[in-house]
């Protein structure tokens, strides 16, 4: 007898292997004959590489060779990939592995040396002398925009990536009309993304036969491979690419990056296997940012408080080169900016500028933080100006529950929500109107440690991505993704997914799926992922999308495989296939799993139904599809049970939650200090909730830090002001409080399990409340808005302009 | 190059290296120990932590000739028989980690967290850790993962401590 596995907190069966030191990860990687790659990089934001001498590092004893765009040339045949042509008219400048004549951002790989040791290779760099021709560098993605600002590629007419206007029919009348207008200007700050393994790569080329295959610490295998493949003019039946262990993304190992095209076109060349290891301040470089970006946002709005028009001007830092999915990041902020509020007109305008800095592209989001920032922030700020309560008047404009589906003002429609209750359950727990007592008793009290509190109703949309949100890319990408079932001889099961984990626990939460699914034990399901040799070409793991895509595959899979499982059964034991079930299971399988978990337990079986002695195990019926005698089958069966499945979702997810919490802000200092934060969310049927939680905790983290710590500036010429972890505000534990975590769950019905997503909901939802909350405690001082991070000096200095205003 | 004498995880070593090698890349590149990871190299992150005669440190900021005549334990070392130690144990019970790669460093640092300091309290546990970055978990379960090794360890056996 097994219990349901679908709703609880099963532990990782990833974690041995990672707490005992015996994971695997890429650079843990020795091959015989290995070489050590180094990329020697560009000091300068623009400038025209005028010589590059080779010969004091050539002549060093280990040193195989320096490698410049000309010397590789002959292998690059097509440009780093941009998979989002989403617009017509996006300007798509060549991006290759190492800068052929001009070196666009600090970090730009110039040539790369190439020894028998690291340390070697690190020495020869330093010896290779390079001639720079400094250019003018365009920094600021508003200045980009400015007649005759320096151009980041001179073939274009400006720096300008691409435009995306949209507007529904009565915004402008929405706004002449309404009763008051509020306007603000946000600045989104530049973020690195840190996951702590860094980037690796480990390229071996097989010239007898011509099969390539990169060992990469990337969230796509699969896309990696078909790029790898173009970029190199190489079959792609004969390239291989292995995610081995893979330590954490964030987004920033959705990429194809130059040095993964440089190792293998040097193991091409050299016939050696290559490695290249990022260092960390090459993660401030060359490894793509998140974030940046100015929108300045415009809510109409009734007296009483609804929302009735939204517009956006975003200007979207695209950095040097549209990588990977750059372009598509704003947009993804695009659909969900009309939030989860009622209101029905909506205008947004995006400018993707180029700038003389590292590319960026998706972190933790993607887009969707960027949204839900302004939105939040608008909330309140709408509140000041009616002197209303930031709750009131989101409970204003709250979609109700019963308006479901809703289709919203960029034109996707959410399909189910509870967002008022989840709002009432966080207001509850975090006693909304105690606190508010609190914090005028303390400004009563004249204390210089002010109290705030602050909220963000959010909505994000994952599960990317339902075929129609995708038809602008290039590459003609549906973003579905792929299950594979191996039922053994024994009955024991493998499942090759196209979501490729880093962390995530994937191994663990699928297996719990497949074990119900199918009614075999826990332990007898292996999941497998990261290998393009071994399963089906997948999508990978991003956008909160591997279990409402990734997952509802194997579910798919599962179903094929108990269908004929049933049938096989029904032939063995002689009975019509209706009179065949598995106890435990509900009949139909009604969608809401937690309905199938009330109804008891699994026993594995396969039975008549009124008479479970008639049973088979899965095990037996496994041994009867594959090696049994053709008695075993019904008539004209194919042998096994093995089934290959894409699955492609029919609508994104929508989880969408609350977050509120409360800051002390000493107003001596400027210092921000964390009291308790709250999260509510509904990210639909919990699978595994340690699993969840965890995901909400490390979202929770990474949105703070965005708010009160993480920035990554630039000086005028365009140098990265600080590059280790010395000096970016990566949280360390005493920088972060406990969060209390609890959802609110409403299951989709867009997919059978009834989920929703949890990857990013920690990061989207929990920035503009830490804001909010900053700015609630300061706004009687006349605080209106800070930047983010809200570090001690801007806070400081937001309280002392206020001062002089009044 | 120089020779330097270890003990790693009991048992002696003999490498050869220059007298710019460090710690961790002796263990990972000469002891094949590559449980033992380096994520910033600016002696920031805590990936490589190790235990030194006991002491938790950072393998990327000690010369391997420092090392010479120490006792080196690192994350493989630490199950001793084939059982996990407490704090492996807590890890994985309390969902501390989930990329994996801040793990070992993060355990070796509760390992000496620890041994100063049995009973740590939350801001203590925080405090403590304060050298060792994780991405992925927020630090939460890291802590509740401390306090739930220490409760064990506390409960062991004396003779077992």
């Amino acid at each position: 007898m097994q219990e349901p596995l679908i709703g609880r907190s099963v532990k990782r069966s990833e974690d041995p292997r990672l707490i005992t030191g015996s994971a695997t990860y890429t650079d843990d990687i020795q091959k015989t004959g290995m070489l050590y790659a180094y990329v020697i990089r560009s000091p300068y934001a623009h400038a025209r590489i005028v010589k590059i001498d080779k010969a004091a590092a050539e002549s060093m004893e280990g040193v195989t060779g320096v490698y410049t765009y000309d010397d590789l040339a002959a292998y690059f045949k097509a440009p780093l990939p941009c998979a989002w042509a989403a617009f017509p008219d996006l300007k798509n400048p060549a991006h290759w592995p190492l800068a052929p004549q001009i070196a666009r951002h600090v970090g730009d790989p110039i040539a790369v040396v190439v020894a028998t040791d690291r340390a070697l290779a690190k020495d020869a760099a330093d010896l290779v002398e390079v001639e720079y021709d400094a250019l003018p560098a365009i920094v600021d993605p508003a200045q980009a925009l400015a007649p005759g600002a320096p151009k980041v590629h001179a073939e274009l007419a400006d720096n300008v990536a691409y435009r995306f206007n949209y507007a529904t029919a009565g915004v402008d009348a929405a706004f002449a009309q309404a009763d008051v207008v509020v306007k603000h200007r946000f600045m989104q700050q530049r973020l690195v993304p840190h996951a702590l393994e860094p980037r690796a790569y480990v390229a071996e080329y097989h010239r007898a036969n011509g099969e390539l295959t990169l060992t990469s610490s990337t969230q796509i295998p699969h896309l990696l491979k078909l790029f790898t493949a173009v970029c190199l003019g190489l079959p792609e039946h004969l390239v291989r690419v292995i995610a081995p262990e893979v330590g954490g993304g964030f987004g920033s190992k959705l990429q194809v990056y130059a040095e993964e095209i440089i190792a293998c076109a040097l193991a091409m060349h050299l016939g050696k296997p290559i490695k290249w290891t990022m260092e960390r301040r090459e993660e401030f470089l060359a490894t793509h940012h998140g974030r940046e970006g100015i929108m300045e946002v415009s809510f109409a709005a009734a007296k009483s408080g609804q929302l009735q028009g939204i517009k956006v001007d975003w200007i979207a830092d695209m950095g040097a080169y549209n990588m990977l999915n750059g372009p598509y990041v704003p947009i993804l902020g695009f659909l969900v900016l009309p939030g989860p509020y009622a209101n029905r007109e909506f205008g947004c305008n995006i400018t993707g500028v180029f700038t003389n800095k590292t590319g960026t592209d998706a972190y933790r989001g993607a887009g969707r933080p960027e949204a839900t920032y302004v939105l939040e922030r608008m909330m309140d700020l709408l509140a000041a100006e009616l002197g209303m309560d930031p709750v009131a008047v989101r409970q204003q404009n709250l979609i109700p529950a019963d308006q479901f589906p809703f289709t919203n003002a960029s034109g996707i429609t959410y399909d189910v929500g509870e967002y008022h209750g989840a709002l009432d359950t966080a207001l509850k727990a975090i006693d909304y109107a105690g606190f508010r007592r609190e914090q005028m008793a303390r400004v009563a009290s004249g204390s210089p440690k002010l109290l705030g509190i602050g909220l963000s109703t959010y909505i994000e949309a994952c599960g990317l991505a339902p075929a129609g949100a995708t038809h602008g890319s290039a590459y003609g990408a549906h973003l579905y993704e792929s299950a594979q079932i191996q039922v053994h001889q024994t009955g024991k099961v493998t499942v090759f997914t196209g979501a490729s984990a880093h962390g995530q626990g994937h191994e663990t939460t699928f297996a719990q799926l497949v074990a119900d699914r199918l009614g075999v034990a826990f332990t007898d399901v292996v999941i497998r992922h990261g290998d393009t040799a071994a399963g089906p070409f997948g999508l990978g793991t991003y956008g909160s999308r591997s279990l409402v895509v990734g997952g509802m595959a194997i579910w798919e899979a599962c179903e094929r495989v108990r269908a004929k499982a049933t049938r096989i059964a029904a032939h063995l034991l002689d009975v019509p296939e209706a009179q065949i079930e598995m106890p435990g299971h509900v009949a139909g399988d009604a969608p809401q799993v937690q309905h199938a978990r009330a109804e008891g337990h699994f026993n594995g079986c396969y039975c008549v139904k009124g008479s479970p002695e008639r049973s088979l195990s899965f095990a037996e019926i496994a041994a009867r599809a594959n090696l049994a005698s053709h008695a075993g089958l019904p008539a004209g069966m194919e042998p096994g049970l093995d089934v290959t499945v894409n699955f492609t979702p029919s609508n994104f997810s929508y989880p969408a939650g609350t977050h509120i919490c409360t800051v002390e802000v000493d107003t001596e200092t400027g210092k921000v200090d964390l009291l308790r934060f709250v999260a509510v969310d509904d990210c639909g049927t919990v699978l595994n909730p340690l699993i969840a939680e965890g995901q909400v905790h490390g979202g929770l983290a990474q949105g703070i830090a965005q708010a009160l710590f993480e920035e990554l500036r630039y000086d005028e010429y365009g140098q990265p002001l600080g590059t280790s972890l010395m000096e970016y505000a990566f949280p360390s534990a005493p920088d972060l409080p406990s969060f209390e975590t609890q959802f609110h769950s409403t299951p989709s019905p867009t997919n059978p399990l009834g989920a929703k997503g949890i990857g990013e909901a920690g990061t989207i939802g929990s920035t503009p409340a830490v804001i909010n909350a900053v700015c609630d405690a300061l706004r009687h001082l006349g605080v209106k808005d800070i930047d983010m991070p809200a570090t001690p000096p801007r806070v400081w200095a937001a309280i002392q302009a206020a001062g002089r205003q009044q | 190059m120089n020779r330097i004498r270890l003990s790693v995880n009991g048992a002696p070593a003999e490498l050869s290296v220059e007298p710019r090698t460090l710690l961790v890349q002796a263990i990972r590149d000469q002891l094949n120990l590559t449980g033992t990871h380096v994520g910033c190299d600016t002696v920031t992150c805590g990936a490589c932590t190790v235990l030194l005669n006991g002491e938790a440190v950072k393998s990327c900021c000690i010369l391997a000739v420092q090392a010479d005549g120490c006792e080196v334990t690192t994350i493989e070392g630490l199950a001793a028989g084939g059982s996990l130690h407490p704090v492996q144990s807590a890890f994985q019970e309390c969902h501390g980690l989930q990329c994996g790669f801040c793990t070992p460093g993060m355990i070796m640092s509760t390992c000496g967290l620890l041994a100063r300091n049995p009973q740590p309290s939350e801001a203590e546990i925080r405090d403590g850790l304060e050298g060792n970055l994780c991405r992925c978990t927020g630090y939460q379960n890291i802590v509740k993962s401390v306090q739930t090794a220490a409760n064990a360890i506390a409960q062991q056996p004396v003779e077992a401590k």
